[in-house]
């Protein structure tokens, strides 16, 4: 099988953020940088189907110079080559924008499954894999929790999560896009061996310049402000009867704490 | 890679010859590969080890076992050492280093590994016929095999080669009979294999591979330990245990060359593992003295508290300095030679060893001192097993005792130094005979514009000091200078002090040279270390002088002394707290 994992890196999940001097972002100059924890998932998810059904598989990834850490990693982990499509600039901000460079590069790759993080830890947005899948005219599956690939029949059967603790279980025909769960797996380590190998594995840079991609119409998106949520203290004291209390305590979880 | 650095100096040759910058390896030289091996070791540590750790305490060796093989399986870390030819890896030495520095947070396990990668299974590695290589090392490298190393005995611990223990060729010539008792035995709890020390005919000290399931071979009860309580310490019994000929390793009464340079070996590693352990206590009280509140602050305000974070975060950085700068030259030395000749590897490690005795000690005591602190900052929490401090507490002790007690490796730091200057291999001599003819001179005008040029020159008067008290010493004492241990004690604490500073300074000079956004702070960082370092080693010069000369002589020597251990007074209260301040913000040891 032929499979390729999108791979996004995102600042380290433990670091404490500081806002940008504009107030538009955070400061990326003292960050470290690591995989976005669903990508990961998606490449573990990519790398036991190799195992199972035989293949190869190929990371992409969308981002300056300094994501091929990330992609190193991904190489020692057991991906045997990778694509760099070059952005130093961070020119490339929305999903739309990212899901059409992605499908350019991929026009020339061929697949029979394409797996990306259902969402990225940092914007969350939650859309660039299903756009992709979209430009690229393929079938979908979202917060894949599970995959059974049937190569021969060219069929994928993939476990979705609901809401409220329902899955379900969806057939695509292959090639497909799924958009893979955190927390579904154990992430394999990058084993010593794996490491020692990955400098020797290939990461081809595409400059974003050479592709053939019009960006300027896909809807630009403006960051007006960035901002750490306010922490508050506030109570209210309830006056009344226990009757009258609890009237009222229900009366204000349902409409203004929206909790029941 | 990184660029690598070249080893321009020989062992010992640091006391006499400065370094540039860029001939010393330093953290910031670490490759992608060995930044990559860092973060799966901490990975590994934080997902496997940590939160198991109570059960690994309470001394489940099952569990152990079962993570030593996981290691070995999804991560290769125990064939790190072993060379590719024996389906190890034979990385470098600054990835095994870093390994063990990262696995030392939880020391019971760190020993686990440590003594099954090194003194276990390097024995082998460099001293085994073919055939023993083929046979163990495979296994050993997949954990197929764990190993343990028997030297001591009830009544040779330091004096290691006094051992008890007999060898004898059985009748029909196929095996070695061996009888004795080896105490202290690391791992025997689960080890499948030893290397065992004995006498052949009860003079020829030599080592033997013994297997736990040889005719003969018994393992006693757990010792009852103070720390790393949940790493496995038992007797080994040795009952007429029938070794098959094949498995005597090395050359027959060689095997003092197998136990001095495997220890040596381990030296380094167990530096390393200290920095990491204190990295690590130093994190835990970042966080707690910033929740912990008295009379309504938190008590990383207090500048007492400050002053102890910013001298445990100091010291450990110098201990990483010394450690890796030592990781640097040994392998630059084994990229220069046939590493699949075994015999000239290990003449590269022992170039070495003094510097390895001095990381040793170094950085033994420095663990000490850090998680000494700790258990202080915690206050009365620090005394209770709620919190991680207690362990470290117990767990540091143990180090200035195995791989040679400090005292003995104070003994050989300078006894090594005064050894190979007298073969002609470090013009020691010659180096304090030219500090006697300069005695008198006066020295040049400090340039106002150099960055720390002040402690350029403390370092270099810092070796004229040293080498002219221990020169002193040795002109009056001769060859029995050995038997006058506190002399001895004292000039190798002055070696490890010069040792000390300088990495820490080349290391900062280093980094200013390929610019940081963090320099003011390490150059804090080096100068409070320094301007402490040069009184250590006027105290112990003094203590020398007191007892080597007299009188006019005496008065003389003293005042080259006096001058040789000037400097200016810094104001480092302030430095500290800006030092503790960084860290306070990080959150983390991130020097
Ligand atoms: C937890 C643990 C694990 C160990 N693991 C192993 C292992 O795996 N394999 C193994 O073979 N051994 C192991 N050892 C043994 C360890 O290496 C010895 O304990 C150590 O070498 C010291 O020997 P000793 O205990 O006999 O102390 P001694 O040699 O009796 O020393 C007692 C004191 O006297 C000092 N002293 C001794 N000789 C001199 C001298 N010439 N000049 C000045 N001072 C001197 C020492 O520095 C020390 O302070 C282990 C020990 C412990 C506690």
């Amino acid at each position: 099988m032929k499979l390729l994992t999108c791979l996004k890196q995102i600042p380290d999940r433990d670091t404490r953020y500081e806002i940008n001097a504009a107030g538009t972002g955070i400061k990326t100059s003292d960050l470290t940088f690591e995989i976005s924890e669903c990508d990961e998932y998606s490449l573990e998810e990519s790398l036991k189907l190799r195992e199972e059904h035989g293949g190869e598989v190929a990371i992409l990834t969308l981002g300056p110079q300094r994501a091929e850490k990330s992609i190193r990693k991904g190489l020692a982990m057991g991906a045997d080559r990778a694509i760099l499509v070059r952005d130093d600039e961070g020119k490339v901000t929305t999903p739309h924008a990212v899901a059409k460079v992605l499908a350019e590069v991929l026009k020339e790759e061929e697949y029979d499954l394409i797996l990306t993080g259902t969402q990225s830890d940092d914007w969350s947005y939650a859309q660039t894999g299903v756009l992709l899948a979209e430009l690229l005219g393929l079938p979908h599956a979202t917060i894949v929790m599970e995959i059974r690939a049937d190569p021969a029949q060219k069929k994928v059967k993939a476990l979705r999560e609901m809401e409220s603790g329902w899955f379900q279980w969806v057939e695509l025909p292959m090639p497909a896009v799924l958009t893979i769960q955190a927390g579904i797996s154990q992430i394999r380590y990058a084993s010593l061996k794996g490491i020692m190998q990955a400098k020797k594995k290939e990461i081809r840079n595409v400059e974003l310049s050479d592709l053939n991609v019009d960006l300027s119409s896909v809807p630009e998106v403006e960051v007006l402000k960035v901002y750490f949520p306010v922490v508050e203290k506030k109570a209210e004291i309830l006056q009344g009867s226990t009757a009258e209390v609890v009237e009222q305590l229900v009366e204000k979880l349902k409409k203004e704490a929206k909790v029941i | 890679m990184a660029a690598e650095v070249q080893a321009k100096l020989k062992g010992g040759e640091f006391l006499i010859t400065a370094s540039d910058p860029q001939d010393v390896f330093t953290p910031e030289d670490f490759t992608e590969e060995h930044q990559m091996i860092a973060q799966m070791a901490q990975q590994f540590m934080e997902r496997e080890i940590l939160p198991q750790c109570e059960r690994i305490e309470d001394q489940d060796l099952d569990l152990t076992v079962e993570l030593l093989r996981k290691a070995a399986a999804e991560l290769d870390l125990l064939a790190i050492d072993v060379p590719q030819k024996y389906e190890g890896l034979g990385l470098d030495k600054p990835s095994s280093t870093i390994v063990a520095e990262k696995l030392s947070r939880v020391g019971s396990f760190a020993i686990s590994y440590g003594a099954h990668c090194g003194i276990g299974t390097l024995p082998i590695v460099y001293f085994g016929t073919e055939e023993q290589k083929q046979q163990y090392l495979p296994k050993l490298a997949k954990g197929e095999l764990l190993a343990a190393y028997a030297l001591t005995e009830a009544t040779s611990g330091s004096d290691a080669l006094a051992a008890k223990s007999t060898a004898v060729l059985s009748e029909d010539k196929k095996s070695w009979v061996l009888n004795g008792e080896k105490l202290w035995i690391t791992n025997a709890g689960f080890a499948d294999l030893f290397i065992v020390f004995a006498k052949v005919d009860g003079k020829d000290f030599s080592a033997f591979i013994v297997e736990r399931k040889f005719a003969g071979v018994q393992v006693g009860t757990e010792e009852k330990k103070m720390g790393i309580k949940g790493s496995s310490t038992c007797i080994l019994l040795l009952e007429n245990a029938r070794v098959p000929v094949e498995n005597l390793l090395g050359e027959k009464g060689k095997g003092h060359k197998i136990a001095l340079n495997i220890l040596n070996i381990g030296r380094y590693k167990l530096g390393a593992g200290c920095v990491g352990a204190a990295k690590a206590a130093i994190g835990d009280c970042l966080s707690y003295a910033g929740e912990r509140q008295q009379f309504g602050r938190p008590i990383a305000e207090f500048g007492a508290i400050q002053e102890k974070l910013a001298e445990m975060a100091i010291r450990t950085w110098i201990a990483e300095s010394m450690a890796y700068r030592t990781v640097g030259l040994i392998d630059a030395r084994l990229r220069e030679v046939d590493v699949d000749d075994p015999g000239q590897a290990l003449k590269a490690i022992e170039e070495y060893a003094v510097e390895c005795s001095i990381v040793k000690v170094w950085c033994t005591e420095m663990l000490d001192f850090v998680v000494d602190e700790a258990v202080q900052i915690f206050g009365g929490n620090g005394y209770s097993q709620e919190y991680p401090v207690e362990r470290y507490y117990r767990d540091s002790r143990i180090n200035r005792i195995f791989e040679g007690t400090n005292e003995i490796n104070r003994l050989l730091i300078t006894g090594m130094l005064l050894r190979r200057a007298k073969k002609g291999e470090l013009a020691l001599m010659q180096a304090t005979e030219q500090i006697f003819s300069e005695l008198t001179s006066f020295p040049e005008e400090l340039d106002p514009e150099e960055k720390l040029a002040e402690e350029k020159r403390i370092v270099e008067n810092a070796k004229k000091a040293t080498l002219m008290v221990a020169g002193l010493a040795s002109q009056k004492y001769g060859e029995a200078l050995t038997d006058e241990q506190e002399v001895v004690m004292a000039a190798a604490d002055m070696i490890m002090e010069v040792h000390g500073m300088e990495s820490g300074l080349l290391r900062v000079l280093k980094i200013a040279q390929k610019g940081s956004k963090d320099l003011e702070l390490y150059e804090k960082l080096i100068r409070c270390y320094i301007h402490d370092a040069i009184d250590k080693i006027s105290l112990s010069g003094k203590k020398i002088l007191g007892s080597v000369c007299e009188g006019d002589e005496q008065r003389t020597y003293q005042a080259a002394l006096r001058k040789f251990c000037k400097h200016s007074l810094l104001n480092s209260i302030s430095m500290r707290r800006n030092i503790a301040g960084a860290l306070l913000k990080a959150q983390e040891y991130n020097l």
